[in-house]
């Protein structure tokens, strides 16, 4: 804009520099895309062939076997008791992981480090994952699906509320310490009532995600409706599978509902 | 002087006593109830100790020696996360169009959050082994899987975007005449694009992680050699895997928050 030589005659919504990066953008997501598709070891007349099979699949669902229903209605409330309890472990357990791993609330440097050790590693190992290793140890069961959850759990819960406490306001601590108070009544009255709508948000909404990974931990063999599933499908029994299936969906939907309501009865 | 006690107690969090202790019991029933409800083998449990030092006195040190399969493994879930993600990306668009409450009719409108609910409702793992079984091993299926799982979470994100749009540039097209299309092009797309990309980044990331799981049943991809190695006892091997998932998805998110920073 110093001349007016800097005035072009024509609009053009990017400038050159722009159009040359959004170019380059483009270019690297189609390479992207043309070296997948190119290199994926795909039979690709397995692809053409999926609708129909999938339209087989499907159709060999309906009608949906219910001679079993009273079973998969058991092993389905079994699921949800694995979800609430590993997330109640979770809970008790992230808490004081979180109190380590927030800026303000650890005591030094070393524990900050760990409380952070604890959490990555136990976020950026999937569910089944932790499920493989615990069904190696503790043998095929709901054990290892619940302990599973749980590590899965403790890094989700504790990564949020260290944030929520990071956030707290410093004055009612402040004002606590100058009253003389012990650093467990500090806690008590000037941390824990700021961080108790995140804690109950935190908590509710992994509850709900937990819904719904313990129903493929029987997959793996940590219990569940998972196991149901797996031996519907290993015999081909595809329509109680689709029971299975209606049944999860009905669970996981219902699980929405309550972690909704729970969410305006205590926020 | 009796209204204005010298100690000072906090204040319970539910006010009502009987529904304050009735609420306690009931947990405390629920938890011993849940408990002894559950199958649990605890002789095979107590063996567990013995079997944890077993199974890391093998885990350690991690193995590196067959890293072009691992290599390989890591690639094909690339792949498998980039494929899905722009399938699932392209489909999730007419999908939240059908799911948006101000530019769908009613039974459209039910019949995309159907969609939506039922993608989102199932876990990767499950829709992944019935596409396995639907079209076999390997990769196809994997990335069919993590499709669904984009459609479910794009779409939804999407559809609330588009719920939300200034409403004054599409009644500006429409007073010009425009069709149904143009409108859409012009008024609705430019108010959704940066976020439809954020989501797309967002779900890229997501993949990649969820790919690493979707191969434990067969669906290709690291999980796949993961759970090889695990099936095989081969401890060391696994956890050089899960070394480098759990580095892949460190890096990926540091990159797609990186990213998606300067685009919001």
């Amino acid at each position: 804009m110093v001349g007016m030589d800097s005035h072009p005659e024509e609009w053009a919504r990017y400038s050159p520099r722009q159009r040359m990066q959004r170019f380059l953008i483009y270019l690297f997501c189609v390479a992207a895309i043309v070296w997948s598709l190119t290199s994926i070891n795909v039979i690709w007349e397995w692809v053409y062939d999926a609708p129909a099979q999938m339209g087989d699949l499907f159709g060999r669902m309906v009608p949906p076997d219910t001679s079993n229903l009273g079973k998969i209605l058991w092993v389905l409330l079994e699921t949800v008791n694995i979800a609430t309890i590993a997330t109640a472990f979770a809970v008790v357990v992230s808490l004081p992981v979180a109190y380590i791993a927030a800026q303000n609330t650890t005591p030094n440097i070393v524990t900050l480090w760990i409380g952070r050790v604890i959490l990555v590693s136990s976020r950026s190992v999937n569910t089944i994952i932790w499920a493989l290793l615990f069904v190696a140890i503790f043998g095929p069961g709901i054990i290892a699906g619940i302990l599973a959850i749980m590590f899965r759990s403790i890094g989700f819960i504790g990564k949020l509320l260290g944030e929520a406490i990071e956030e707290i306001d410093r004055r009612p601590v402040e004002a606590l310490e100058a009253t003389g108070a012990s650093r467990f009544k500090v806690i008590l009255y000037a941390i824990v009532p700021q961080v108790m709508p995140a804690f109950w948000a935190v908590s509710i909404l992994r509850w709900d995600i937990n819904l719904r990974e313990s129903t493929v931990l029987g997959l793996v063999g940590a219990g569940g409706i998972g196991l149901i599933l797996q031996s519907a499908i290993d015999t081909f029994n595809w329509q109680e599978a689709a029971s299975v299936l209606l049944s999860i969906l009905l669970l996981v939907v219902l699980g929405e509902v309550v972690a909704m309501w729970l969410r305006r009865q205590i926020i | 002087m009796s209204e204005h006690p010298d100690s000072w107690r906090k204040p319970p969090m539910i006010a009502n006593p009987f529904l304050r202790y009735a609420l306690l019991l009931g947990i405390l029933a629920y938890g011993i109830w849940a408990f002894s409800m559950l199958p649990i083998d605890w002789e095979r449990v107590s063996q567990g100790l013995t079997r944890a030092q077993r199974i890391f006195s093998g885990a350690f040190p991690p193995s590196f020696q067959r890293s072009g399969l691992l290599i390989d493994g890591f690639l094909e879930s690339l792949r498998i996360a980039i494929l899905a993600t722009v399938g699932g990306v392209l489909l999730s668009i007419p999908i939240a169009f059908m799911a948006a409450k101000n530019l769908a009719p009613l039974p459209i409108y039910l019949l995309g959050r159907g969609i939506i609910i039922v993608a989102r409702s199932f876990h990767p793992v499950i829709v992944a082994i019935i596409f396995v079984k639907a079209v076999g091993f390997g990769p196809l299926a994997g990335v069919l899987t993590l499709i669904v799982y984009s459609v479910g979470f794009v779409a939804k994100m999407l559809a609330e975007r588009i719920e939300e749009i200034d409403w004054g540039q599409v009644e500006a097209l429409r007073a010009t005449g425009a069709g149904y299309l143009a409108t859409l092009i012009y008024a609705v797309f430019p108010q959704i694009m940066p976020r439809q990309i954020g989501l797309s980044i967002y779900q890229l990331d997501s993949n990649l992680r969820a790919s690493a799981v979707v191969g434990i049943v067969g669906a290709g991809g690291i999980g796949s050699t993961l759970a090889n190695a695990f099936g095989r006892y081969d401890y060391d091997f696994a956890l050089a895997i899960t070394l480098v998932i759990v580095g892949a998805i460190l890096l990926s998110e540091a990159i797609s928050g990186q990213i998606r920073k300067r685009i919001w």
